[in-house]
């Protein structure tokens, strides 16, 4: 789509692209770029000597246990937290949209998470799980629970689950009550006339004419996962207990750290910025068009 | 809808209480949680009711800070915060509808080229390649600056796309009776353009500042002075720097605090930031 009159100044579109093509040059492209150049380069620990490497880096991250083991947390991860805020925020969704009186209200005490950073609700999590003071360990361990997430790394990892369920469930509720009212009614109505019950319509018609919006949230949710629950697993975690719960993006920001493997720490970037850029294509490309509508 | 029976209504509002109950839970527990002594938090055995040290406990934390390390007081982390998540907001939503005008009012040598350039920085969020650009914030000397805070966050084409898409469903009429009328650049985006823009600025404001106010990790990497920390991240420092001692209730009362903001956009502004966030993901 383009504009047919449009106005013929030479110089004022480039005055007016300035600020932000400087802005992202500086604080994206460069150290975009700089990050695939560190990736050839191995650093003392001091910064002062760099050298030339070429692909060793990625070797040895390939050749570490450590960074299958961060490869393999973000599946779980990823699985875990996609699947439990998508489904529940659906459930929440379907009932919202049951045309109810106090509809309003409902959605409004459900969408405010939001708002809530990731880092803030890592801390009310842990609070409420705290194995000394936790309001919730207690009831835990008197049913012979040996809850601890400081020492356990499934307990940590399910704790981490919780937060970013708990965070992620009043995105998902927004966008599928959404799609449920886009959802023309004579369609349902044309179900319940043929004689199909609630849940039989729900699977047949709702769902599959949902499934633009099921797509969208499902890419959404993955990019979710991997960076904006960065503060919910610094917060509750920091990544541990032994590496039990760092994922990529974790353990390029715990590798990077006060100087430490800067060479590795951006590899990981880089496999990062293609994952990323991989996911983006694939929604673009293929979900747009294989969806029904 | 098809059929209504009052038993599939009362599931749902069975559903949704719960929902909202669960949703409320933890920030319940934090309210409570701040309104009790060190004592009784740190005991383990916190009653389900206000305590009576509520004044007490977000005087401290706001004005004085905790007593076991030397930190700062919420109040200043406060304003910090607000400067940046108001100058995330503003400077996103002032570099992209410029460039957006650009993009769309104008025909140039490298439009689409300046345009892919704006378009790619969507897919890579600031987490994949921070040590990089730390460096670059360390080398123009803005560590521990607004500048610093600020500028690095708002590259991004959300804004940019959004304000794109607007100004295609802008009708051409108004610019040909514009320029009718003797209305160059500036006239047409000051006095046409510009009030129409009005609600989209609104919305993409009401995104920006919950994105600016809950930013974690590059506060976190660039303040290496306690006046300049953002209260998110101060939050987390009360918890690490004492571990066991931790003061709690003091923790707690920030953490209420750091929510107040954003959640109260997001229940006033609802209309908004729905309208907000539908626009710049989709």
């Amino acid at each position: 789509m383009e504009k047919s009159t449009v106005f013929n100044n030479k110089l004022l579109p480039y005055c007016l692209l300035f600020p932000q093509l400087v802005i992202t040059i500086v604080f994206f492209y460069w150290p975009a770029s700089q990050a695939v150049w560190q990736s050839f380069l191995r650093e003392d620990a001091f910064g002062l000597v760099s050298e030339f490497v070429g692909l060793e880096n990625y070797q040895t991250l390939f050749l570490s246990p450590a960074y299958y083991a961060a490869m393999l947390t973000t599946v779980v991860f990823s699985i875990s937290v996609g699947a439990l805020s998508l489904s529940i925020a659906l459930l929440f969704a379907t009932q919202a949209d049951k045309n109810l009186k106090a509809a309003g209200p409902y959605k409004t005490f459900l969408i405010w998470p939001y708002a809530v950073a990731p880092a803030v609700a890592g801390v009310l999590w842990f609070f409420m799980f705290q194995p000394s003071l936790g309001m919730l360990s207690r009831p835990l361990r008197g049913m012979g629970i040996d809850w601890n997430p400081l020492l356990n790394g499934t307990h940590a990892m399910i704790l981490v689950v919780m937060a970013s369920v708990w965070k992620q469930i009043s995105y998902n509720f927004l966008f599928f009550l959404a799609g449920l009212q886009a959802i023309p009614k004579s369609v349902i109505e044309a179900g319940a006339i043929d004689g199909a019950g609630p849940m039989r319509r729900f699977w047949t018609i709702v769902f599959p004419l949902l499934s633009p919006t099921t797509f969208f949230l499902l890419v959404v949710n993955i990019v979710y996962v991997f960076f904006d629950t960065f503060g919910i697993i610094d917060a509750v975690t920091g990544g541990g207990p032994a590496g039990a719960t760092t994922t990529m993006v974790y353990k390029v920001f715990a590798d990077g750290r006060l100087g430490g493997d800067l060479g590795g720490s951006a590899a990981q970037s880089v496999i990062l910025m293609v994952i990323v850029i991989a996911l983006t294509a694939i929604q673009f490309r293929y979900v747009e068009r294989k969806v029904q509508y | 809808m098809v059929e209504h029976r009052p038993l599939s209504d009362f599931i749902a509002y069975a559903i949704l209480t719960l929902g909202v109950l669960i949703v409320a839970f933890p920030v319940y527990l934090a309210l409570i949680a701040s309104t009790h002594d060190a004592a009784t938090v740190v005991g383990g055995h916190m009653p389900a009711t206000p305590g009576s040290q509520t004044l007490e406990n977000y005087y401290r934390a706001i004005f004085v800070g905790g007593s076991r390390t030397s930190r700062e007081p919420v109040a200043n982390m406060l304003i910090n915060s607000f400067i940046s998540a108001i100058g995330i907001a503003v400077g996103k939503i002032f570099i992209s509808i410029l460039s957006a005008y650009a993009v769309v009012y104008f025909r140039f040598p490298f439009r689409k080229t300046a345009f892919w350039i704006i378009f790619i920085t969507l897919m890579l969020p600031v987490e994949v390649r921070i040590y990089p650009t730390y460096k670059v914030v360390a080398d123009l000397k803005m560590l521990d600056t607004y500048a610093g805070l600020i500028l690095p966050l708002i590259a991004s084409a959300t804004g940019t796309l959004l304000f794109r898409q607007f100004f295609m469903t802008v009708p051409d009429e108004l610019l040909e009776a514009s320029r009718i009328d003797g209305a160059g650049p500036f006239r047409f985006f000051w006095d046409t353009l510009l009030p129409l823009s009005v609600t989209t600025m609104a919305a993409l404001f009401v995104i920006q500042f919950i994105y600016g106010w809950n930013q974690y990790l590059w506060p976190l990497l660039i303040t290496t002075q306690d006046s300049m920390q953002t209260i998110v991240i101060g939050i987390k420092k009360m918890l690490v720097a004492t571990d066991e001692l931790a003061e709690w209730q003091l923790a707690m009362a920030t953490a209420v605090l750091a929510m107040v903001p954003p959640v109260a956009v997001v229940i006033f502004m609802q209309r908004l930031f729905v309208r907000g966030l539908v626009q710049t993901e989709k």
